[in-house]
């Protein structure tokens, strides 16, 4: 049987989208050989695999992602951290500090704050435990500098661009560092505020766009614009 | 007793103007509470209702987390101003039941096997009630989930049939709600022929049920069209926009 | 302690023996299970009934109070339902405010007495407008083993065959009681019948264990004269449209016996 929708259309939770040998990739289901959307997205046939690419997700934690959270408790053992996730994170003492921790005579606060911000990586999780991040990695901790954008983490892999196209493309152009959280926070950190402002909304409009086609050109030339390099 | 109103005339047009299988004009939107994870709004007839989805998120109070799913809550609430004589704020037996009903709609559509320990909370809140709010709140609490991201085997869409003025109807109107002999709300898998709400209240001879419930799910797949395309509408517009631009 | 939590494989052989046409208490799918029915038991109350349907046990007492009518209905008097799920029926049920699962019974009951119009209402009017009769029917579940919709709806409509509403007289606008007692009129006697699909496959009257594993059940009600008069179906699962049709042909049958019996008692 051919496939039912063409590439990169739009389907809704329900929609058949092909009969037969195939696999049921990201956001479908297979049920009496045949494969059906689960969520709201573009469709995309690769050989045998069928992927439906989600228009908006909630972030569910992976083993290896990288992250931005924020410390909402902190308490004997360690830091409960907000990863905009239905799965609140922890942050172990030993996955923060260099030396071992010492109750009577360390101040967690001292260290990490409720209200900071840290960059993280999930280390573990599972369907009974809540997400374990670590920050004992080079680049990872305490955010001090920038400006945080929440977008839907389902517009990530969009942000990032193929093989880092867009991000690679926004870094130079806006001379901003971008560090995109696979939670669907992404810091932006630039020598001024306007640099700051013009990669915000740039990242913005991604999202607004992501599921359309020339958007890499399309943001290159808004961010120009915005900078008053073209006229 | 006052005077019998009549719900069907001698050409078979219903007060509002239809005919006896002719649903309500329907108007839907989604994605319009910036605050909400996923929401949408319906007029269907008179009616207009909001719906909105949060979640999945952890669970509040802590002690009804389910250790293998995600906890589905509803609250279907009419507000005060909702009807002819206002109506309390604090939820009737009606709403208790109806919450119920609507939730157990929704279960058998919903993964709630991936996301365990969460809670996915969905409020429908009816802002002007003409009949039929809870298929309507049904239809329009579908695409807040799918507004949302939650992964689901299928939309639910609803939609009742019934006898009024002696003839099999669809989509009762208010006063058909009232006055008719029978109302059947019904809400659908249209992808899988599967019933996940049924009621029915009035009186039918099993004939005339059949044939309504056949009439409703006849209601349910028009619907259901129309949930698809009020899905994509949103996207459809800015990739259809974008590419303009393109061929500039 | 005893608990009614069925386990996982106390599930598999339940659904597994429906799919032979068996069910764990030696009943057929169809069977409905014995059904007790005592009449008359609180003499405090105007009606009152008590159903054993298996071991499920409910009791209801009806009560008559004046009251006003409702401002569309000037001229009806007013049936108000209640359920309890009282506390020694079941290690589940706790004191308290009542929940969505009573809620819901209440309501159900409530239909297939209101939709049937099994009472008439327009004969319990007092004065138009200001004073008529009101009927409270107070489910209370004693014993919870499955299917409380058809044994609280049995116990309902014989505790109302039985009901005795005083004789009065309006003087000066006063209603005022005289010796004896007229029955309440009622026309019809409503039957609800509840079905389980476990896996797919329609079972009678399902008992508490099987509820545990079905997907979903329907109750469909039935008037004298075999019309359906009100339906609800519950559980978390789906259910066809042949399987539906089915179900109400079946439930049509049982209701027939059951009414029967309700009659003879």
């Amino acid at each position: 049987m051919p496939f039912l929708f063409e590439n990169r259309q739009i389907v809704t939770p329900g929609d058949l989208l092909a009969e037969g040998d195939y696999l049921a990739g990201f956001n479908t289901y297979k049920r009496d050989s045949k494969i059906y959307a689960s969520r709201l997205g573009l469709v995309e046939y690769k050989g045998r695999k069928i992927d439906v690419v989600a228009l908006n997700t909630f972030y569910i934690p992976s083993v290896g992602d990288l992250v931005i959270g924020k410390i909402v408790e902190s308490n004997l053992h360690g830091w409960t951290v907000d990863i905009n996730s239905p799965y609140p994170a922890i942050l172990r003492t030993s996955e923060a500090l260099n030396r071992p921790f010492k109750p009577q005579r360390d101040d967690l606060s001292e260290f990490l704050d409720v209200d900071d911000l840290i960059l993280a990586k999930v280390i573990s999780f599972d369907r009974t435990r809540d997400p374990n991040l670590t920050i004992r990695e080079p680049d990872l901790g305490k955010i001090k500098y920038g400006q945080i954008v929440k977008v839907s983490p389902a517009k990530i892999p969009r942000i990032i661009g193929r093989k880092g196209s867009m991000i690679g493309m926004l870094k130079k152009e806006t001379r901003c560092n971008i560090t995109v959280g696979q939670n669907g926070l992404v810091l932006v950190s630039g020598r001024n505020r306007e640099d700051e402002r013009i990669a915000i909304m740039a990242i913005k409009k991604i999202e607004e766009e992501a599921h359309t086609t020339g958007l890499t050109d399309r943001i290159t030339e808004m961010v120009r614009k915005e900078r008053g390099e073209v006229t | 007793m006052t005077e019998k109103i009549v719900l069907v005339n001698e050409d078979g047009i219903r007060t509002d103007g239809r005919k006896l299988s002719e649903l309500r004009p329907i108007k839907l939107e989604v994605g319009i509470l910036s605050n909400a994870d996923g929401s949408a709004y319906i007029e269907q007839g008179k009616n207009k209702i909001l719906a909105a989805v949060y979640g999945p998120r952890e669970v509040h109070p802590r002690h009804m987390a389910l250790p293998d799913r995600a906890l589905l809550r509803c609250r279907y609430h009419m507000a005060p101003f909702s009807v002819e004589e206002r109506k309390s704020p604090a939820p009737s037996r009606r709403e208790v039941e109806l919450s119920k009903v609507i939730r157990e709609a929704f279960e058998p559509a919903i993964f709630l096997e991936k996301f365990p320990r969460t809670s996915i909370d969905l409020f429908i809140e009816v802002l002007q009630a003409d009949g039929g709010t809870r298929c309507a709140g049904v239809t329009v609490a579908s695409l807040a989930l799918a507004d949302a991201g939650i992964p689901m085997k299928d939309l639910i869409v609803a939609c009742a049939a019934g006898k009024a003025g002696g003839h099999l109807v669809l989509d009762l109107n208010d006063i058909e709600d009232k006055e008719g002999e029978a109302d059947i709300p019904v809400a659908y898998m249209p992808s899988f022929n599967a019933v996940s709400l049924l009621q029915m209240d009035g009186l039918l001879t099993i004939e005339e049920f059949q044939q309504a419930i056949n009439l409703a799910l006849e209601g349910c797949k028009q619907i259901y069209a129309l949930q698809k395309e009020a899905l994509k509408a949103k996207y459809q517009a800015i990739k259809e926009s974008t590419e303009v631009t393109e061929e500039e | 302690m005893t608990s009614v939590m069925v386990s996982r494989i106390r599930r598999q052989q339940i659904a597994q023996l429906i799919a032979d046409g068996k069910r764990l208490d030696g009943r057929g799918l169809k069977d409905y299970r014995s059904i007790q029915i005592e009449s008359g038991i609180i003499g405090k109350a105007e009606g009152s009934a008590r159903v054993r349907l298996g071991k499920t046990e409910v009791m209801v007492g009806v009560k008559i109070d004046v009251g006003e009518p409702f401002s569309d209905r000037p001229n009806e008097g007013v049936l108000t339902t209640n359920a309890e799920f009282v506390p020694l029926a079941s290690p589940e049920f706790e004191a308290g405010p009542p929940g969505e699962e009573s809620m819901e019974l209440a309501r159900v009951v409530d239909r297939g007495i209101r939709e049937s119009k099994a009472i008439e209402l327009e004969k319990l009017c007092i004065i138009p407008g200001k004073k008529v009769f009101v009927i409270f029917v107070d489910v209370y579940v004693l014993n919870h083993d499955g299917n409380l919709i058809d044994a609280s709806t049995l116990a309902s409509i014989v505790a109302l065959m039985n009901t005795k509403i005083f004789k009065y007289e309006i003087k000066d606008g006063e209603i005022e009681k005289k010796p004896g007692f007229s029955p309440l009129p009622l026309r019809d006697i409503p039957i609800s019948v509840t079905l389980a699909s476990i896996n797919g496959i329609l079972v009678v009257d399902p008992w508490l264990d099987e509820e545990e594993v079905m997907d979903a059940r329907l109750t469909i009600a039935f008037s004298k004269d075999g019309r359906i008069c009100a339906i609800q179906k519950g559980g978390s699962g789906t259910l066809s449209p042949q399987q539906i049709i089915e179900a109400a042909n079946i439930a049509k049958e049982k209701s027939e016996e059951i009414r029967e019996i309700v009659v003879k008692s």
